[in-house]
């Protein structure tokens, strides 16, 4: 297996350009939404709206600003997939369409996913959506095919102010961890890195340096596997199994007096 | 957290929809009146068998259309086979882990039960003529042993449903580890429910009704706890509910699908003749407003 390859995403030099938007969807050949008619979202200057079939990078603009304007500062984040580590896609993906490649980054495979979608269900980010030209469930695949050729992803080969930084995810931590400091001596206190380390899904392929809680991003603060409610579930249906058996049992055994109860009535 | 109740409000919704309530409903028939019948033909007297074999009638079409449902709902329905053999390799795909992997599995080996048990039951009613499939009917071994592990199939068509929401990340869904439990025990009380207006329907006076009648009263109180267990459980996601839907649950569930139909188990004298089947159709619609109310509301939030 080569080096896990990722990307780190420092929100604090993303200027809100879309360059990466619009790199991801030439490379993959994404078709535009809603036949290329331009709809207006209202939310400030993001159009895209969401991760789903057709945009593999989003580019949140939030903007946090006092009522009458004049102070304030935008937050802009380039939003993808995450390859987990411990990916909930790929654990719940019932076909194996699901599959973790040599770079360990997460890769739906079009020609076996027969759109279940169990895995939008379980990915705890919301990255994944129908591909309504396919049919098939579909998200960023960190550029497969690119980094196969050894390319780096058309986002990041695209990204202007190194927002979106692609390397081996030793080395991309290492840059991170420099930026943090960095920041904290220049005063910017609130810096700190998500999914860098492997206490969130066994860690982030693709984490962020952020300057606000999680939830202001729309990222979730403390995401979860959805098999941790497997071993639960299972046992209470069991025991709602159980119970209602013992009922069937009481109920079916005992009935002499009760039918002769029930008849007279 | 801002005001959200929890991480899982960051998912999306994987839009199951009509397709996928109606399968909840008759794969909980299907799976529900398969355990039922068995358990009758297991530990019922021998005059109780129509009833019994009236479950399985109900059981083989509701697993067939279950199939189709499901397939339906596939944005690929062609590849619904890539859910049993790995489309690459032509092996055999199963995952333990993950409820909707067991569940085909469990579906495809529910349904040869079920056919097995609907074969046994035509030709005990002398509408099929194949005197091997009497086999599949009690008495003997064989019949038992298609009972006992047919049934235990049907309990977990009807169950794995409510883990397999659970093993997901949506609000509601994966905010509770009960939602399996619920749906056996409303499987249960449905399944009875419908055997009860049909054995009705049919004006067959069946021994085995009247024990079939106060064991779904019975179910019918354990499913109203379950369902009260799963609104603590949820914590402060129980929000999600405090809404129309919330209003459908408690009226459309609780008051139609529980209370009124434990009034009239209790006051039997209350609508004469026609007690015993308001209550069995008022718990079908009971049943099938709570898959509705759990598979629309979480991918509302």
């Amino acid at each position: 297996m080569a080096e896990p390859m990722g990307f780190y995403t420092d929100t604090t030099v993303c200027i809100g350009c879309k360059a990466c938007e619009v790199a991801c969807k030439e490379w993959n050949q994404l078709p535009s939404t809603n036949g290329g008619v331009n709809t207006l979202s209202g939310d400030s200057y993001d159009n895209t709206r969401q991760l789903d079939g057709i945009h593999w990078r989003h580019v949140k603009f939030i903007e946090q600003f006092t009522e009458d304007r004049k102070d304030g500062r935008w937050l802009l984040m380039s939003d993808v997939c995450k390859h987990c580590v411990q990916a909930a896609c790929l654990e719940v993906c019932p076909t194996g369409a699901i599959v973790r490649t040599e770079f360990d980054t997460v890769v739906i495979q079009s020609d076996t996913c027969n759109g279940c979608r169990d895995c939008i269900s379980a990915c705890p980010f919301g990255v994944i959506e129908i591909n309504p030209v396919s049919g098939t469930a579909q998200k960023c695949t960190l550029c497969y095919d690119r980094l196969q050729g050894g390319l780096e992803p058309a986002c990041s080969k695209a990204c202007p102010t190194q927002s979106i930084q692609f390397g081996t995810i030793s080395d991309l931590k290492g840059r991170a961890q420099k930026r943090v400091e960095q920041l904290h001596q220049a005063g910017e206190k609130r810096a700190y890195l998500y999914g860098a380390d492997d206490k969130m899904l066994g860690g982030l392929n693709s984490f962020y340096l952020l300057v606000d809680k999680p939830e202001v991003y729309g990222l979730p603060p403390d995401p979860k596997m959805p098999t941790r409610n497997l071993t639960s579930g299972t046992a209470f249906s069991f025991l709602g199994a159980l119970l209602v058996g013992l009922i069937g049992i009481f109920n079916f055994r005992n009935r002499g007096a009760a039918d002769r109860e029930e008849a007279r009535q | 957290m801002n005001g959200i109740p929890s991480s899982t409000y960051f998912s999306a919704p994987p839009e199951w929809g009509w397709l996928i309530v109606l399968y909840f409903f008759f794969g909980g028939l299907a799976g529900g009146c398969y355990f039922l019948a068995a358990l009758i033909d297991l530990i019922g007297r021998p005059e109780d068998r129509p009833l019994a074999r009236l479950g399985y009638y109900i059981a083989f079409p509701c697993v067939i259309l279950s199939g189709l449902l499901l397939t339906l709902d596939l944005t690929r329905p062609l590849r619904f086979w890539h859910m049993l053999i790995e489309s690459n390799t032509f092996r055999p795909m199963f995952k333990y882990w993950s409820p909707m992997s067991v569940g085909a599995w469990a579906l495809l080996i529910f349904g040869i039960f079920a056919l097995i048990s609907f074969l046994g039951a035509l030709t005990e009613d002398n509408r099929l003529n194949w005197p091997a499939a009497r086999k599949f009917r009690p008495p003997g071994t064989l019949s038992k042993i298609i009972g006992g592990i047919g049934g235990l199939f049907g309990f977990y068509v009807a169950g794995y449903t409510g883990v397999l929401l659970a093993v997901t990340n949506r609000p509601i869904w994966s905010d509770t580890p009960l939602l399996g439990m619920l749906f056996i025990v409303s499987a249960a009380s449905i399944s009875a429910a419908l055997m009860i207006l049909l054995a009705r329907r049919s004006r067959w006076t069946m021994p085995g009704l009247l024990a079939l009648h106060r064991m779904d009263g019975w179910v019918i109180a354990l499913e109203l706890i379950v369902l009260i267990a799963v609104m603590i459980s949820l914590g402060p996601v129980f929000r999600a509910w405090v809404n129309a839907w919330g209003l459908l649950l408690f009226f459309g569930v609780i008051v139609v699908g529980m209370l009124i139909p434990l009034a009239l188990h209790w006051r039997r004298q209350w609508l004469g003749d026609r007690n015993l089947t308001t209550a069995a159709a008022l718990v079908l619609v009971g049943g099938f407003i709570l898959r509705l109310v759990i598979v629309f509301s979480a991918q509302g939030v």
